[in-house]
């Protein structure tokens, strides 16, 4: 297998590659598909943009869909829907089997045989890993973990979202 | 905690399946022993799930990883069902918690160890140790690899 470099770094900071959102003071936030604490604390996130930039962290042992979800957001991604498959996906975890996203690619009106065919290449698998390691180099432990200016940020110090 | 520079204690316990597990049976390779409170807590499923994301990338630095708490092989077996681990989990079981205390890391107050890795190295001898503050923190999977590296 491919050894990579997994010793401690700084959170890189959001840089062309990194899926981007909004304006404004940045967060980077590592989250997992998979996990129901992220999907409980997006609406907080998002209300608390800023910019995000968020970064795959799936835990796999844990979540065993979670790799699949990911992939599936970038394929979504590549036709421009990645926040779109994102917010849909944690707006709603009970439906995350293969039929229940093409039904989501569906409602965003995407190409289903292209989101097939992406959500499958290598390169998608490889750039999960890369946002997933370097989280990982950053002491990530638990998701989601929101960066600010290179700091971990609790997230009870982010604002409450207005109702 | 145990000092570095120090013969790793040698021990006997058995692991998830009830087989006999010793440092000593990985001699002229590398051991972390990963000391952690509890089966299912949250802070150790977070911990065990996420080495276990890169337990291959452990291996292939000539690291075991073995984790150790004072739960039975019960327990440890449910465990590792549930979050997909593949790490070996030791149980300090009986006499409760005592290759912990032998360790530095006992945690009498609590009854369970605390939350340390312990590097031994191809020789016997604890290369490196990191006890976290509270039991709460978790040490990154980031620790294991700068220990790895930097000898």
């Amino acid at each position: 297998m491919n050894v990579s470099e997994l010793t401690s770094a700084t959170v890189p900071p959001a840089g062309p590659e990194d899926h981007v959102r909004g304006a404004g003071a940045e967060l980077i936030v590592y989250a997992d598909l998979g996990c129901p604490h992220c999907a409980a604390s997006w609406q907080r996130i998002v209300a608390a943009g800023g910019r995000i930039a968020f970064r795959h962290f799936p835990v796999a042992s844990k979540h065993p869909r979670a790799p699949a979800l990911h992939a599936a957001a970038e394929a979504a991604g590549r036709q421009d829907a990645f926040f779109a498959m994102i917010d849909s996906l944690f707006a709603d975890r009970g439906h995350v089997d293969d039929p229940h996203l093409w039904k989501r690619v569906e409602a965003l009106g995407l190409d289903l045989d292209r989101f097939e065919a992406d959500r499958r290449d290598e390169a998608v698998a490889a750039r999960v890993r890369r946002d997933f390691e370097s989280g990982l180099r950053a002491g990530v432990t638990g998701t989601p973990a929101v960066f600010r200016e290179a700091r971990l940020v609790p997230l009870q110090r982010l604002p409450e979202p207005s109702m | 905690m145990i000092e570095p520079g120090t013969e790793a204690p040698e021990f006997t316990l058995k692991d998830q399946d009830g087989m006999r597990v010793s440092p000593s049976d990985f001699r002229g390779g590398k051991v972390m022993l990963c000391f952690y409170p509890a089966d299912f807590s949250p802070a150790c499923s977070d911990q065990l799930s996420i080495y276990q994301e890169v337990l291959g990338e452990i291996e292939s630095r000539g690291a075991r990883l073995l984790g150790i708490s004072v739960d039975s092989i019960w327990s440890h077996r449910a465990f590792r069902e549930q979050l997909g681990l593949e790490i070996p989990l030791l149980a300090d079981f009986h006499p409760k918690g005592e290759v912990a205390a032998r360790y530095g890391a006992y945690l009498e107050e609590y009854g369970t160890s605390n939350r340390s890795l312990v590097l031994v190295d191809e020789t016997g001898v604890v290369e490196w140790v990191h006890e976290s503050p509270t039991p709460l923190e978790i040490p990154g999977a980031n620790l294991i690899f700068d220990a790895l590296a930097d000898r």
